[in-house]
């Protein structure tokens, strides 16, 4: 009775705690500006379907792939054990699914273990891939110290999980040889029946054993739900709504800014009086709040792969470019400003700002827009646009374009072509075809 | 061959309408490599008898490079008086020779109120490909030649359109090798998002020197493009290695002309 209470007690704080925590990931996102995906709710499901549910971005690297799956496809099954767990917690039952399932459960538990191996094969190797072949996307000037440890400490948190649950199984299934107690006769044990041999055989030990792992692993779990909305680990909840908000345009086209719009209608016809837009927006992006929601929630959303910096044109020529530190750096900011809000209230100013704090103009002017960071992302994350929004805002409001953008800009101007050409010669090659 | 280059404004006067615009964009217009490419694809509509015109000094620059660079001012009042134009002549359709110029009328313009059916050159040829108007026959032969092609990123990644320029090369009777980075993998020429006009920021090479590994690596003879500025680039590349002897940078369009002997 009383592990029970202790049980009710641990979950209910476990639950509250992380509501509050991704409240408020929800609240720093929604400080950016609105943004409308709310268009073709068909093609949306289809796209998270597709994208986040079936991982079809991710088959670009295969090894990844495979062990990426056999991760994704653990924690989703599993999840189906939890539901157990729990509910022997609260209501001080054993195995409670063994009875109405029958054989199936049998088959269940057999699963789960096989899934459990496999999701312990592959968090060895990505281990081993981060920390000893030390694959060179893992680095980069952004991957410090924090975001490393970070993907460190989710693999060894899922290792011990796993290994929990296995050596739970081990001893239940000993213990269910035993004839003890509550110990029924439930499950398959194509895995943990090798570890069964290794743990000891008095039926003291072996209880204490498996309610150790039981409790290890529920406490676990939920500890690690509470690490998510600290963590880059976030991406297992944010990748479906983020791929559901996905941008359906072609890749190439660029937002609209309806503020111009209305700006250069007026420049252009004078009696034109444009709908009120509310208060004067600044044009680009300054600091994170000039950003939309859906910018915010994809920095939420990275996992920090580093897909998108190793096919980054500007990258891989040793440019100061890497679209994964433009995610990073709106993440960390928009949680700065979130933290700066509890702290001190609505309207406080803490001198910072995304631009030259976090991401620095030559970062900005390295970006050739050529869409590679977008297309590379797994979860349909979008740097370019972060970028283009702040280039907007140093062109637009500080006028503080490179000169050689600037000559550009009056040639356009003055010339209609970005070159230093006559508009009267524009027809030229046409009058020497012999050449 | 001097062939006739007819202006919406001379048609105009004849109360004629063309059936397609060719939008030749800035680099079309002036950049003397580019120019050549320009002739071709009037050359190909020529040949198949397409009646089609240009705006001629009525044609100014989309404002792609303004826009990527932030400057959407520029690029609205562009765009705008562009627009204008285009209604003015009661323009359709439109080809156009350039990727950058594209992606903009066709997916940029109709936020501002200008709604054209857009195509690359490259899908034009590919249309005629499978109309069979042009056959790679009649004109050079590139047996023996191992081609490749570079994707160029607005016509690839922003817009999908990844088949068409193949299509052209595909029928030519020679080899077709991939470059390792290809299709929606494809490494920018360097030129995109306005560094065109500017210097690179600094780095430990210039992004055409990268892409010519993969070029160097794939052994082709001839690097198909289907941009004015990947031209410019990948040109600028094989000079960098001084390859100039052994690589030659074509654009589909041009190809294109010399397999049929246009």
């Amino acid at each position: 009775m009383i592990t029970q209470l202790l049980f009710i007690i641990i979950l209910a704080a476990a639950i509250y705690l992380f509501s509050k925590n991704a409240g408020k990931v929800r609240r720093n996102i929604l400080l950016g500006k609105p943004a409308d995906r709310s268009d073709n709710p068909a093609m949306r499901w289809k796209t998270m379907a597709k994208i986040a549910l079936g991982q079809t971005k991710m088959v670009k690297r295969p090894l990844a792939a495979v062990m990426h799956f056999f991760i994704y496809v653990g924690f989703i099954i599993i999840n189906l054990e939890v539901m157990e767990i729990m509910i022997d917690g609260v209501f001080g039952s054993h195995r409670i699914f063994s009875k109405p399932l029958g054989s199936l459960y049998g088959l269940l538990i057999g699963g789960f273990e096989i899934l459990a191996v496999l999701v312990l094969t592959a968090c060895v190797i990505f281990l081993a891939r981060r920390n000893i072949v030390r694959l060179k996307r893992f680095s980069g000037v952004e991957m410090t110290e924090w975001p490393k440890s970070d993907a460190n400490y989710i693999l060894i948190i899922e290792i011990l999980l796993m290994t929990a649950f296995l050596t739970m199984n081990a001893a239940d299934s000993k213990l269910q040889l035993l004839n003890i107690g509550h110990y029924v006769k439930a499950g398959s044990f194509p895995v943990s029946s090798f570890i069964g041999p290794l743990l000891p055989d008095s039926a003291g030990a072996l209880e204490i054993i498996e309610r150790g792992c039981w409790w290890f692993h529920i406490i676990g779990i939920l500890a690690f739900l509470n690490y998510l909305p600290y963590s880059k680990h976030f991406h297992i909840l944010l990748a479906f709504p983020n791929t559901y908000y996905s941008n359906l345009h072609p890749k190439g086209e660029f937002t609209n800014m309806a503020a111009v719009t209305n700006e250069v209608k007026a420049m252009l016809d004078p009696s034109f009086t444009p709908e009120s837009t509310g208060e004067i927006a600044r044009f680009g992006a300054k600091d994170v709040t000039d950003l939309t929601w859906k910018n915010l929630m994809e920095a939420y959303t990275c996992t920090e792969c580093g897909r998108c910096t190793s096919v980054c044109p500007a990258n891989i020529t040793g440019k100061l470019l890497s679209p994964r530190k433009i995610m990073m750096d709106t993440r960390d900011r928009i949680t700065e400003v979130g933290n700066n809000i509890d702290k001190h209230g609505k309207d406080h100013q803490d001198g910072k700002t995304l631009l030259d704090d976090y991401i620095t103009r030559e970062e900005l002017w390295a970006c050739t827009t050529c869409n590679a960071c977008v297309d590379a992302c797994p979860v349909n994350i979008n740097p370019l646009e972060i970028i283009t929004e702040m280039r907007r805002y140093v062109v637009m409001e500080e006028s503080q374009a490179p000169a050689s953008l600037n000559n550009m800009f009056g040639n356009v101007e003055n010339n209609g072509a970005p070159w230093k050409y006559s508009a009267a010669d524009r027809l030229n090659w046409a009058n020497d075809d012999a050449r | 061959m001097n062939q006739k280059i007819p202006t919406m404004a001379e048609m105009a006067a004849e109360g004629k309408k063309p059936e397609i615009l060719f939008w030749v964009g800035c680099a079309g217009s002036f950049d003397e490599r580019a120019q050549k490419i320009t002739r071709d694809i009037c050359k190909i509509l020529n040949h198949v008898g397409i009646s089609f015109a240009v705006l001629g000094t009525e044609e100014s620059c989309t404002g792609d490079p303004a826009k990527r660079a932030g400057n959407e001012f520029l690029f609205q009042m562009q765009a705008m008086s562009n627009i204008q134009v285009l209604d003015g002549y009661e323009i359709k359709k439109i080809v156009t020779g350039c990727p950058h110029c594209f992606n903009t009328i066709k997916n940029e313009y109709p936020d501002l109120g200008g709604n054209y059916e857009v195509i690359h050159h490259t899908q034009l040829i590919q249309q005629l490909i499978d109309e069979g108007k042009l056959k790679a026959e009649g004109g050079e032969s590139f047996k023996g030649k191992r081609i490749t092609y570079h994707d160029p990123c607005y016509l690839g990644r922003g817009n999908n359109v990844y088949e068409a320029p193949r299509a052209a090369l595909e029928i030519l009777d020679t080899e077709l090798v991939e470059l390792k980075r290809c299709k929606s993998n494809g490494l920018c020429c360097g030129a995109g998002g306005a560094q065109m006009f500017k210097e690179p920021e600094k780095g430990n090479k210039d992004i055409n020197a990268e892409r010519m590994t993969d070029v160097l690596e794939a052994k082709a003879d001839i690097v198909a493009a289907a941009c004015p500025f990947c031209m410019t680039m990948l040109r600028d590349g094989v000079k960098l290695e001084n390859k100039e002897q052994e690589i030659q940078v074509l654009d589909i369009a041009e190809i294109t002309v010399r397999a049929n002997g246009i």
